[in-house]
């Protein structure tokens, strides 16, 4: 027993007990407990094992500094790893372990480790395991490293983000926050406070410390009832302010469910806030240093500041018989409330020689031994602390002369306050060292303050100046000894710890000044000071201090390491949002999506759309499915949904001179009401997009692109529009999603168009092929033209998008008598292959240049510049070597189509090596009963007929170099 | 020199770890070397290793504006591979694996290579395709590689998401893939270099070159001027700023590339994870924390800081892979400036100025380059002429159009 | 995260935005007559400055302007916006 509860005072309920489970073990707290307030008051002091050498450790701290007190929480999909137990609000139910220990604290197998803990100093590793080789010895100590245990299950909860603008944010629910928000509010202004925990007030909260002559949890609950009336006033607890950004961003993660039992939580676990802030205000306080001397992580070891406000928030006493010792003033406060509680104080230790007569005379009233310019050599104990020895200490931070010993059970250490100043550092904000303060204090920089304990103003007068936007004179602030670490014969105490999580002591930090690792990034490299889940909350500044003093430089000298987001850890949950399963990225349907379902499509995504790969039926493959489809067009008519198909208008006086400059071919040539394929490159001279481009009129162009490929293209058009060629008049808009088509295709193509109710005239050579008709079915207004992607008669039916419908209905009534056959993308792609047209983006990649796929003669044909020209003829671009696209038809007598992605070797070669080129596509052709392929070969157009070694995965096949039409060369289908 | 081992330990645990010598010397700049290496990251580092390692030349003084391997040696996520589709990039980066293989026991340092195997998936028809491409490409370039399917992806990597938002079509295991230390990689070649007698000058910015008819002459520094004849420029992340000390622009552009760890859990996850859907990376340091990269930051930038955008977008990448992973918390984040060139390759080989030689260009992948480009940066440093292995990578490729476009070929463009 | 402000919207958040790289790079009048060298200059060849930078920025997903941005690339601040084609303003980088 050492802890124990008040039967008074704090913020919890005595009248409402929680059950919950520690290690197994049953304990109650109360409502308004954390799991470590709990536990404390229960008289546990051994919660946790140091992530090294697994040594006992006792809760230290009462925030998010806390490195020891590290929890896994609950079971199953929501079980969280690596908690801080003084921010774990207690539940019903609730179930947490330690995370570090197995199989259990008291037991730790690999408390094992502290006995070789002579040998294996900061950053070992990187001296040994080197023989035979690492791999061997990895595995074991990967499995020791590691705290919590991810859960195994996808997380059940979600997680909410919202923007806020406001006037004035303040981060910190301290007396600073609290009146700076007052004062802000006063003004009209809208203001948000946020503060991390649950409680208002900070350090202050619950004590009766006198704030503008009222006790401050009187003066604190005032405030907050005012703030409280203010509709201009949003108060958020349980939201800590993980981030600063730029141009003032700030990202706020508040907690909506965590104090709740799992079961009773509805809506989103967490929340994300991007906050913009007209005024932003850093109220965050600071963070108390530990001691460094020898055993300062024994469990009953604790922060003074912590004991006090365990004290006043939950009505804790973490000792029986106390000893304070420390370098400033701050800790007295903490006896005397301890004192004053009921707790023995068995001596207050303090390295100043001559602390103020005020303290002195108080500690003395109380009946409080003192023992002044002195320090602890030691914590004696080793489940917890049970004695500390003390001795005089020099300048250099030296133990001198005898020792003696004081019995306790709780050790309170106090090493001076360091400023929170993450969030300033995050955005950039430089530091300097207060040497009267002993800390990294902010420099003033644009777009926010400072106030309070964040500025190191430790003075509640000119702190509640400043929060009011006047300045003031600090009129007095704790006076600090200078005292980085003490040790028992001058050399940094290799038992001495620094860092409390990673197992860094004083003597990693001298091994790393030994061995030249004395820039401040490499000391925390090196020896993973600061690296742990607190990020080195309690122990960067005392790390920095100590080489310091190793090195016999300023610690201004020495710097800082960089402060990085988030303050304290904050899950990727919150971070990702809504951005889960679909809501990552929206898939895009056809318009007939549901059409296409019924009639058994087996969607899969094309370029974001879902799109219908074929339409199987009862007992087809999709092999079989596509093989069917093919033939069904290539013998009677076919529908395919083209909608994806990228759709652009292009309109102006220049519109036509703008589209000579972006595609290969020429454009304004082009009569109105006909189409022309075209290509069109990156400025770099690769192929960027291939297309249709109909003339509608003089000055209006509607421009195909791939399916999926709409909106670059459209970009690229107005980039070069309005960046390059300002002053052409030509306007851009992608329709894409306006227009939903339909492609029928087949010799009975113009059979069924015929029998649509439409006004275009499709008899006889009325609407030849490469031409575009606008006119109407069934009263809607439809964009049709003759353009063929499968080598068959073929139509593309545009239509409104909401009346895509009436068209189906229209086509499929129609086609009734014509067997009208739905077919998917694969039997397309089957067709396309089987007529050699190119396929952007699977024939070519980001490297083909237009002659590489035959448009050397169309490009030397136009005398015009266009993009991408100048790039192609570059030498590279001139070399007879280069790979072209060519066909390929097996000679191996294996029916299987080649594998996409199969490379080509160059002929006669019976081994691996480095390739000719590569399959870009391939199906079997059910028209021609054969496999058939395009490729990318080098050379390949001078190539033809050589039969080439095909490699597959080690699997070796053979095919002949062929044109790449392979079925109805002269055309003639297109007419049907 | 001690020699590192098991048994050293032991024996300096014996009189308190106190008889370790500095692992590198601080040297104060002498008036004349006869190599300068700019930048003490890992490539400079290694330069200088492989200089007076395998060439003999030991008097050699490696510039470092900060602390050596601050850069994007000390920033990036540890990933070592080679899977690259062209020839001339395999050939490269499986050298530069292969040296990483023996780097521990060459060095004396043990850099903790994990060869615990990089994947990266396919996630639709066309990525398997390509997949498939890249998978054929490395094996005929004598680079191991294997091709599996979504079954036997979700099989050997227990916990992948059964039913993404991307989902996993099939995979590309490099077996010798893996990670390793960074920081180690940068100490163990400046512990090595400073054995052989190379001068490691911290807090030394260059800040000029002398230049006499084209050639280079000597270098202008914080901390005083240099005469040399021959230099090494490998800083990059600011390849652009140094090239404009010594007048000339580069077909650099720099961005800021981020990094994120989580908090430190037990194993979870025994290799290299890539999704090109979300651009999202992850792998498990031996610490325990999860070590997660994704796509660039989208405009220029010389901040080391992170952002949230890119935050967003990384978690919601992560989740889809490891929807297990929501819980588990970000620790850190941050950035690294890395110089984009518009192939995605590297610049290795002769500058603009005579006896300045470049390694720069390394996109987001020079961490895994390093024993190569050392030992390329070396070879052309001591002997005047490219490398065979570094031909390829000139500056001239910029205007010949001989790009070696790894993006493109991935096919992720369309 | 940047806060850009738009020259049609106001101030917009960074991710409604594309970055389109340094402005003004000038084309060539006659790429045909271009030697391969300053060719490969126009493409690929940048000031790529620490500090302050012009470049062009396009209101992607928002009203869908191009125009030029004065940006510090270290600090991120942005010093001035200007339209597509008007001149770089004089300025010292805030940095």
């Amino acid at each position: 027993m050492s802890g124990y509860r008040l039967d008074h005072g704090g913020d919890i309920d005595r009248d409402r007990p929680i059950r919950f489970r520690w290690e197994g073990r049953h304990y109650t707290g109360f409502v308004g407990d954390t799991l470590a307030s709990a536990l404390l008051a229960s008289g546990v002091r051994m919660v946790g094992r140091s992530f090294k050498y697994h040594r006992p450790r006792g809760l230290i701290a009462a925030g998010l500094d806390e490195p020891n007190f590290i929890v896994q929480l609950g079971r199953g999909a929501r079980t969280t790893p690596n908690l801080k137990a003084p921010y774990v609000e207690l539940y019903e139910g609730l179930d947490a372990a330690p995370v570090n220990a197995w199989p259990s604290l008291r037991l730790d197998l690999l408390a094992v480790n502290e006995l070789f803990k002579r040998f294996i100093p900061a950053a070992f590793y990187y001296k040994s395991f080197m023989w035979p080789n690492w791999g061997l010895f990895e595995p074991l100590i990967r499995k020791a490293a590691g705290l919590g245990t991810a859960p195994a299950l996808a997380d059940p909860d979600h997680y909410a983000q919202t923007s806020a603008h406001i006037d004035t944010l303040i981060v910190g629910g301290g007396i600073a926050g609290l009146a700076a928000a007052h004062h802000a509010a006063t003004s009209g202004q809208s203001v948000m406070l946020v503060t991390g925990g649950r409680h208002w007030g900070g350090r202050l909260a619950g004590t009766s410390d006198m704030v503008e002559g009222k006790p401050a949890r009187i003066w604190i609950k005032d405030v907050l009832r005012t703030l409280g009336a203010m509709p201009n006033v949003t108060l958020m607890t349980r939201t800590i302010a993980t981030g600063h950004f730029d141009h003032g961003m700030v990202s706020l993660c508040e907690r909506l469910t965590d104090h709740l039992p799992p079961t009773e939580g509805s809506g989103p676990r967490q929340r994300l806030w991007r906050v913009r802030a007209g005024e932003l205000i850093l109220a965050t306080g600071a963070i108390e240093r530990p001691l460094v001397f020898r055993g300062n992580d024994r469990p009953g070891v604790m922060l003074a500041g912590a004991a006090r406000a365990y004290l006043h928030r939950h009505g804790v006493v973490a000792g029986e018989d106390v000893v304070v010792a420390t370098t400033n003033d701050s800790a007295w406060y903490a006896a005397f409330d301890l004192a004053e509680a009921g707790a023995q104080i068995v001596g207050i230790v303090d390295v100043r020689a001559a602390p103020s007569p005020a303290l002195i005379e108080r500690a003395q009233r109380l009946g409080i031994a003192l023992y002044l310019g002195m320090a602890p050599a030691e914590a004696l104990g080793r489940r917890a602390v049970r004695a500390v020895r003390i001795g005089r200490i020099s300048h250099s931070g030296r133990i001198e002369g005898a020792t003696r010993t004081l019995r306790c059970d709780l050790l309170l250490m106090a090493g001076g306050w360091s400023p929170a100043v993450h969030l300033h550092s995050q955005a950039g904000g430089r530091l300097h060292f207060d040497r009267r303060l002993n800390g990294f204090v902010p420099e003033p920089a644009g777009g926010y303050r400072c106030i309070g304990g964040a500025a190191g103003d430790f003075a509640r007068y000119s702190t509640l100046a400043a929060a009011r936007g006047q300045t003031a004179e600090q009129r007095h602030g704790p006076i600090h000894a200078t005292l980085w670490s003490i040790s028992q014969n001058g050399a940094p105490d290799a038992q001495a710890w620094v860092d409390f999580q990673n197992d860094v002591t004083a003597g990693d930090i001298a091994l790393a000044a030994r061995e030249n690792f004395r820039s401040v990034e490499h000391l925390k490299r090196y020896t993973t000071l600061g690296m742990a889940s607190d990020q080195g909350k309690t122990s960067n500044v005392n790390g920095i201090g100590i080489l310091g003093d190793l090195l016999g430089k300023p610690i201004e000298a020495i710097g800082t390491t960089k402060f990085r987001p988030p303050y304290d850890p904050t899950p990727f949950g919150v971070f990702a949002g809504h951005r889960v399963g679909d809501g990552l990225r929206p898939r895009r349907h056809l318009a007939r999506h549901d059409w296409h379902v019924a009639r058994g499509a087996a969607l899969d995504e094309y370029g974001g759309w879902m799109r219908p790969a074929a339409y199987p039926q009862t007992g087809e493959s999709e092999a079989d499915a596509v093989h069917r489809e093919v033939l069904a067009v290539r013998s009677g008519v076919g529908i395919f949904e083209a909608s994806p198909l990228g759709k652009i208008e292009v309109k102006g006086p220049d519109a036509a001179a703008f589209l000579d400059r972006m595609y290969v071919n020429r454009i304004s040539t082009l009569k109105p009401g006909r189409c022309r394929y075209a290509i069109m490159l990156g400025e770099n001279g690769t192929v960027f997009d291939d297309g249709v481009v109909t003339r509608l009129a003089d000055d209006h162009f509607l421009v195909g692109t791939t399916s999926g490929h709409a909106a670059a293209v459209t970009e690229a058009f107005r980039e070069w529009l309005r960046c390059e060629w300002t002053t052409m008049r030509v306007l851009v808009e992608d329709v894409t999603a306006c227009w939903a088509v339909a492609n029928i295709a087949g010799p009975k193509a113009r059979a069924l168009f015929r029998a649509l109710p439409t006004d275009i005239d499709a008899s006889g050579d009325a609407f030849p092929h490469m031409t575009a008709r606008i006119g109407h079915i069934g009263g809607a207004p439809a964009r049709v033209a003759r353009v063929s992607f499968t080598g068959e008669l073929s139509y593309e039916i545009a239509v409104p998008w909401r009346r895509a419908g009436d068209l189906w209905d229209a086509l499929v009534t129609a086609g009734a008598a014509h067997a009208l056959t739905p077919f998917g993308v694969e039997a397309l792609m089957t067709m396309r292959i089987e007529k050699g047209f190119l396929h952007v983006g699977a024939d070519t990649d980001g490297t083909t240049l237009p002659q590489d796929i035959g448009f050397g003669e169309i490009m030397r044909k136009k005398t015009d510049d266009f993009v991408g020209r100048r790039s192609a003829h570059r030498p590279d671009g001139l070399r007879p070597d280069r790979r072209s696209l060519v066909g390929l038809e097996t000679t191996d007598g294996n029916a299987a189509p080649l594998t996409i992605g199969a490379h080509i070797l160059p002929a006669g070669t019976g081994q691996p090596r480095p390739s000719d080129g590569w399959v870009t596509s391939s199906a079997w052709s059910p028209t021609l009963g054969v496999p058939l392929a395009l490729a990318m070969v080098e050379r390949g157009q001078a190539r033809m007929g050589e039969t080439v070694p095909i490699w597959d995965l080690g699997n070796w096949r053979e095919a002949r170099i062929t044109d790449l039409c392979r079925y109805d060369r002269e055309g003639t289908r297109l007419d049907g | 020199m001690t020699r590192y081992s098991a048994w050293s330990l032991v024996r300096a645990g014996f009189s308190g770890q106190r008889t370790w010598a500095p692992a590198w010397r601080d040297a104060a700049p002498r008036k004349r070397y006869q190599a300068v290496i700019i930048g003490g990251g890992g490539h400079g580092l290694a330069t200088a290793y492989y200089l007076a390692r395998k060439h003999g030349i030991r008097d050699i003084a490696v510039l470092e504006r900060g602390w050596i391997g601050g850069g994007n040696t000390g920033r990036n996520t540890t990933v070592i591979r080679s899977n690259y589709f062209f020839p001339q990039s395999a050939r490269f980066y499986d050298f530069a694996l292969t040296l990483y293989e023996g780097l521990s026991r060459e060095l004396n340092y043990n850099i903790m290579f994990s060869q615990r195997g990089m994947w990266s998936f396919a996630h639709d028809r066309h990525g398997v395709e390509m997949l498939r491409r890249s998978v054929n490409a490395m094996q005929l370039n004598g680079v191991d590689a294997e091709y599996h399917d979504g079954d036997t992806v979700r099989r050997r990597i227990p916990g992948l998401n059964p039913s993404p938002r991307f989902p996993i079509l099939a995979g590309l295991l490099q077996p010798r893939g893996g990670t390793a230390r960074h920081d180690a990689v940068a100490w163990g070649y400046a512990r090595a270099a400073d054995g052989l007698g190379v001068d490691i000058i911290q807090n030394c910015d260059v800040t000029g070159f002398d230049i006499r008819e084209g050639r280079v002459v000597g270098v202008q520094t914080t901390r005083g001027n240099i005469a040399t004849e021959c230099v090494g420029m490998a800083v990059a992340g600011h390849s652009g700023v140094m090239a404009e000390r010594a007048g000339f622009r580069l077909p650099i552009i720099s961005y800021a590339l981020q990094a994120f760890v989580s908090e430190p859990l037990k194993p979870v996850l025994d290799t290299v994870v890539l999704a090109p859907s979300t651009g999202t990376y992850l792998s498990q340091s031996d610490k325990g924390e999860l070590v997660i990269g994704s796509a660039l930051d989208l405009f220029p930038s010389y901040a080391q800081r992170g952002s949230l955008p890119v935050l967003e977008q990384t978690a919601a990448g992560l989740i889809d892979l490891f929807p297990q992973f929501s819980r588990v918390r970000l620790l850190r984040q941050w950035a690294g400036i890395v110089d984009v060139v518009s192939d995605s390759t590297p610049i290795l080989g002769e500058s603009p100025v005579k006896g300045l030689y470049l390694n720069c260009g390394w996109g987001t992948g020079g961490f895994k380059a390093i024993p190569a480009g050392g030992f390329c940066l070396a070879h052309h440093m001591a002997t005047g002429a490219a490398h065979p292995l570094a031909a390829a990578f000139s500056l001239d490729r910029f205007r010949t159009g001989a790009l070696i476009d790894e993006a493109a070929a991935s096919g992720i463009a369309h | 995260m940047l806060l850009i402000p738009c020259p049609w919207c106001g101030p917009r958040a960074e991710n409604e935005y594309r970055c389109g790289g340094e402005s003004p790079i000038v084309r060539p009048a006659d790429p045909t007559a271009t030697d391969d060298d300053a060719w490969a200059d126009y493409l690929f060849y940048r000031d790529n400055a620490k500090g302050l930078s012009f470049e062009r920025w396009h209101h992607q997903w928002g009203c869908g302007v191009w125009f030029n941005v004065a940006r510090d690339t270290v600090s991120h601040q942005i010093l001035a916006v200007y339209g597509i084609t008007d001149p770089r303003p004089l300025l010292e980088s805030g940095a």
